[in-house]
């Protein structure tokens, strides 16, 4: 069964399209990502991960989020990095996916950026095809360069599990 | 009013509504199929419902508007303006007739001849313009063409307007009504009104989104665990001032969770309130007569479920009754009783809900249906000669396929079935098919509860905590090395000595791959889970307490995880995984429920609760090929030392309770060593037991037995497919004879001694495994055996003059059973007073009774050879006495 929904978000963003978008920003091993913000339902602190036998390894587990069974998702082995090893705990954005919701443990998270598409660049196209599935484009920002995560495509991961 | 009205009343005003929007839509895409079936649908469906609520008018209006539907489905007509219009005043039509019906609870006088005329002329491709009434619409592309809307339409049927439309209970409007149609100067005006929206039946129930409700529930469970919060710091405290406010607190929360819960649990009867007064209407449209039996109508299940289920569930019954009863004369000619039956039964198993739709009618044209799939295009010839029947039933749920000759006012349109699949689908379920020609068919559906609370065992394994509900639970057992209960393995397979029962156990760490440090040689608990009828044990390391918990369905990425069937919140807050014990039974590759494995039984059983399984024991002995024994003929086993095997005459024998017993092989080559330990099979008759030696004992496995080849060889019945492996069936008599040749001889010292006549015996079985098993070892206890596989065949012999001294049947057979053969027997004829002995595998108390009703002398379990002898001769010499 396919966790993406008919309406997901636009897999490309419209070059001539002076508004801006809103994107939280997280980071993993380093690299700055973007979620874009009306996608974010919430933003936790370490929580308590039930693991969940026999599930895919991009499955971290399930969290008791306020009632909701929320199933965690690992975005380093769903993005093929390695496990965290700095001791720290993950942070979880929690995001909603065809009414269901998940959260996606991350490193950190960051400030809400507001960019316009004048910073927008296409998948330069030596980008690991692993991270270029996921990915919607580049914004280039001063001193550092956002990934707009595409978060259908990295929830989709069981469906392109069950064709390979 | 009565319910059943106020419900269709709601339900078709929002069917409409539905309509309205959608035939717009229609209009700027005539395109779109999806679309077009669902109107297509909604108009079936209302048409369906009208037709047994006895609402001709009704039914005719929305029969014709279905017709050209069905033909603009079909590309034989296109979407036009025209035909919209024609459409939406056929609609307009409906909700008229449905004002008044809500009003006087009967349909207004006059008819739609001139509308429906209109509908045929277009179905027939003859109207391209709108004539008369209609014309003024057919411009409009808004999907109002009737004039303006007339307020407050119920007040012209009831005197006391003002007071009618507020009051919310339709009772109110309709009790003072007389029962005579409405004033003759109010017809016509509610002919001309064709807009009523605001149905007051529609407004005296709320209908919620469940959503809503979702929330509420959550919010809810949020508010326990709060509690349950406070509660423990209360406890901590002595003589708190919070003391009293709490207790309060604590009782209006669970007060306000039992009604949350409440609100979405609902009977399942609820939703076949309708159904038998369809069959009762269907069998005198159809001219057949029709039973309908309904079990577990008080099964819960989730509101939200059954609404999406009841649609389906009708279209089913009536499909049943429809295709798959026959008329009186054709049940008649094949021998079954003139009554047909269609039987419902709802029961909740595993975490799931199933729902069994089943009659004994004729079966699915499996012809008919491969004709039509190659009409349809579905499958070529070559294709379907490939296909197994089961493959081929299939079909009946793809779009537009019906085998029905003629399309029937009832059914026949092939809407009904892509429907219902569409629809339990839709809710996570799963629906099977089963039939056999001239036996009938069953549709199993199986819906996962989505939203259910149950009573669930906490157990911990590696560290993890898992539920599973109390209800597949059957016992724990404690079980530790050197006490009585211990794990042993066989070849590694961990089993368990349960009162005197080998119980197959698997270890919650293997089966979910958890990574597990725990010592297995210190104690551990087994969880002795029972599926169907399959029991086994599963392995975990701490059992604690049993909780109430909500079931919530797993995220979709989760779902393929059959080992769990969903999750929930403990009181605690922590996130726990429900293990479903079928899931398990299935990974264990001992029950294949819902598999393709299914496929095998279907052709033998004709319902899925009536599966005659058999319990059979699989060992290795002599060469690879794996082999069975029942179960039941199995007294004991055991595993003995070979330096114990001594020689007695040369043949082996051992010291086993005190008492030498013989020992035989299998294979007569078999040396036996003098190291390690033998496994062997003891079967006991009284004083006397005997062992079989075999190499290996492998498995217990439950499945329906199908002697499919067999055999000349000694000591074989033949061969059957058993866990999906050829396995030999071991013919046990013959062995037993080796070790005693009087072994069955030695029954002859009872009562039969002093018979000097051969008594004769007729044997109805449709197993040919029975067949094998029971005639010689009736033969040697000295009766002449007369096999037969079915009762006709038995009744054959009736006429041909053959006469016997009992009759031994089994009960569930194909084609006539065994109640019914004792109900013909005991008829009339030269049998009238001839003892009949049922045979069945499964005896509750209400197969006795029952047996005992029609005719049956005693009723006794198969494999039960004892008592088969013992009864056989109790029987007889009570006839005897009876005769002197």
């Amino acid at each position: 069964m396919s966790i993406v929904p008919a309406g997901s978000t636009p897999r490309s963003v419209a070059l001539g399209d002076a508004a801006s978008h809103d994107y939280v920003s997280i980071f993993i091993a380093g690299q700055m990502f973007g979620i874009p913000v009306l996608q974010v339902q919430d933003v936790l602190g370490p929580q308590r991960i039930t693991r969940i036998p026999l599930a895919p390894p991009e499955v971290a587990g399930s969290l008791n989020l306020r009632g909701r069974i929320v199933t965690a998702i690992d975005v380093r082995t769903r993005l093929k990095l390695p496990k965290n090893t700095d001791g720290k705990e993950s942070m979880s954005v929690v995001v909603d996916q065809g009414g269901e919701q998940y959260s996606l443990l991350v490193d950190n998270v960051g400030e809400v950026l507001s960019l316009t598409s004048g910073t927008y660049e296409r998948n330069p196209a030596t980008l690991d095809p692993a991270w270029r599935d996921v990915s919607n484009g580049i914004h280039r920002l001063d001193g550092n360069l956002l990934i707009i995560l595409d978060v259908a495509r990295l929830l989709d991961f069981a469906t392109s599990a069950d064709a390979a | 009013m009565d319910d059943l009205l106020s419900e269709f009343l709601t339900e078709t005003n929002e069917g409409l509504g539905t309509l309205d929007l959608e035939l717009v839509r229609l209009e700027q895409n005539p395109n779109d199929p999806g679309l077009l079936g669902n109107i297509f649908r909604i108009v079936h469906t209302i048409k369906g419902t009208c037709g047994f609520l006895s609402l001709p008018r009704l039914e005719a209006v929305a029969h014709a508007g279905e017709n050209v539907l069905g033909k603009i489905r079909d590309g034989q007509l296109v979407v036009t303006p025209v035909a919209i219009s024609l459409i939406l005043s056929s609609l307009d039509r409906i909700k008229m007739l449905l004002a008044t019906l809500e009003a006087t609870e009967a349909e207004p006088d006059g008819n739609d001849a001139d509308l429906i005329a209109q509908l045929n002329a277009f179905a027939d491709g003859q109207l391209d313009e709108l004539p008369g009434v209609a014309a003024a619409a057919a411009p409009e592309p808004e999907p109002t063409p009737e004039p303006e809307p007339v307020p407050l339409p119920i007040a012209k049927a009831a005197p006391t307007p003002s007071t009618a439309v507020a009051k919310p209970k339709p009772t109110a409007v309709a009790q003072p009504e007389p029962a005579a149609p409405p004033p003759p100067a109010a017809a016509p005006r509610a002919q001309a009104d064709g807009d009523v929206k605001d149905s007051a039946v529609a407004a005296s129930n709320i209908r919620v989104n469940v959503d809503l409700l979702e929330n509420l529930m959550t919010m809810v469970s949020e508010l326990v665990l709060t509690r349950n919060q406070l509660m423990q710091i209360l406890r901590g405290q002595k003589d708190s001032e919070f003391g009293i406010a709490l207790q309060r607190l604590s009782h209006v929360t669970s007060e306000l969770q039992e009604g949350v819960m409440k609100t979405r649990m609902q009977p399942i009867g609820n939703a076949w309130a309708k159904l038998p007064r369809l069959i009762r209407d269907l069998g005198i449209e159809l001219k057949k007569k029709i039973d309908l039996q309904m079990n577990g109508a008080d099964t819960e299940l989730d509101r939200q479920v059954m609404e999406l289920i009841k649609d389906p569930l009708t279209h089913m019954v009536r499909n049943s009754a429809d295709h798959g009863i026959e008329t009186p004369i054709d049940r008649l000619m094949a021998g079954k009783p003139e009554t047909g039956t269609v039987t419902l039964s709802a029961y909740h198993e595993g975490g799931h809900i199933i729902i069994e739709i089943a009659d004994d009618g004729k079966g699915l044209a499996t012809e008919l249906i491969k004709k039509k799939a190659i009409q349809n295009g579905l499958a070529t010839e070559a294709e379907l000669a490939q296909m197994s029947d089961q493959q081929i039933y299939q079909f009946i749920f793809k779009a537009g396929f019906s085998t029905a000759a003629a399309v029937t006012s009832v059914s026949g349109r092939g809407v009904g079935m892509d429907v219902v699949r569409t629809n339990i689908e839709k809710i996570g379920g799963t629906i099977e098919l089963k039939s056999a020609p001239g036996r009938g068919s069953t549709f199993v559906i199986k819906i996962p509860l989505t939203l259910a609370i149950v009573s669930a065992l906490i157990v911990e394994c590696a560290g993890e905590r898992f539920a599973i509900p109390q209800i597949s639970v059957v016992e724990l057992v404690r079980a530790a090395p050197g006490t009585e209960t211990q794990i042993e393995r066989l070849n590694g397979a961990p089993v368990l000595r349960l009162r005197d029962r080998l119980l197959p156990l698997v270890g919650l760490d293997e089966l979910l791959k958890l990574r597990h440090n725990h010592d297995t040689s210190t104690e551990c608990f087994i969880v002795v889970a029972q599926v169907g009828t399959y029991s086994f044990g599963i392995i975990v390391d701490r059992v604690f307490d049993t909780e109430e918990i909500v079931v919530k369905p797993v995220a979709p990425l989760l779902r393929d995880i059959t080992m769990f069937s969903g999750n929930t919140i403990l009181g605690d807050g922590a996130v726990i995984m429900i293990l479903d014990p079928n899931g398990i039974a299935a990974a264990t590759g001992e029950i294949t429920v819902g598999s393709d494995n299914r496929g095998a039984a279907e052709t033998a059983v004709v319902r899925g609760r009536q599966i005659d399984k058999t319990s059979l024991l699989l060992f290795k002995a002599g060469d690879d090929s794996p082999k069975a024994v029942p179960l039941a003929l199995v007294a004991r086993l055991e595993e003995i030392d070979r330096k114990e095997i001594e020689y007695s005459n040369g043949k082996p024998v051992v010291q086993y309770r005190g008492k030498l017993m013989p020992l035989v092989p299998i294979d007569p080559s078999l040396r036996i060593g003098h190291e390690g330990r033998q496994p062997i099979l003891v079967f006991s008759d009284k004083e006397r037991s005997m062992g079989l030696l075999v190499d290996e004992i492998v498995d217990i496995v439950e499945d329906v037995l199908h002697v499919e080849l067999g055999s000349d060889k000694p000591g074989l019945i033949g061969s059957a497919v058993l866990a999906g492996k050829a396995t030999d069936l071991v013919d046990t008599g013959f062995y037993l004879m080796q070790a005693y040749d009087d072994w069955f001889g030695s029954r002859s010292d009872g009562a039969l001694d002093h018979v000097a006549r051969t008594l004769r015996v007729l044997l109805v079985d449709d197993s040919p495994f029975f067949r094998n098993l029971l005639t010689p070892l009736l033969t040697i206890a000295g009766y002449e055996v007369s096999a037969v596989e079915s009762a006709d065949r038995a009744l054959d012999l009736h006429e041909a003059g053959e006469d016997f001294d009992i009759i031994i049947s089994d009960i569930e057979m194909p084609g006539m059973n065994g109640f019914e053969f004792a109900a013909q027997v005991r008829g009339d004829g030269r049998w009238r007073h001839v003892p009949m002995v049922a045979l069945s595998s499964h005896a509750t108390p209400e197969d006795l009774d029952r047996g005992r009703e029609v005719g049956f002398n005693d009723y006794i379990a198969k494999f039960d050879r004892d008592a088969l002898l013992t009864s056989l001769s109790a029987t007889l010499n009570l006839q005897r006495e009876v005769a002197a």
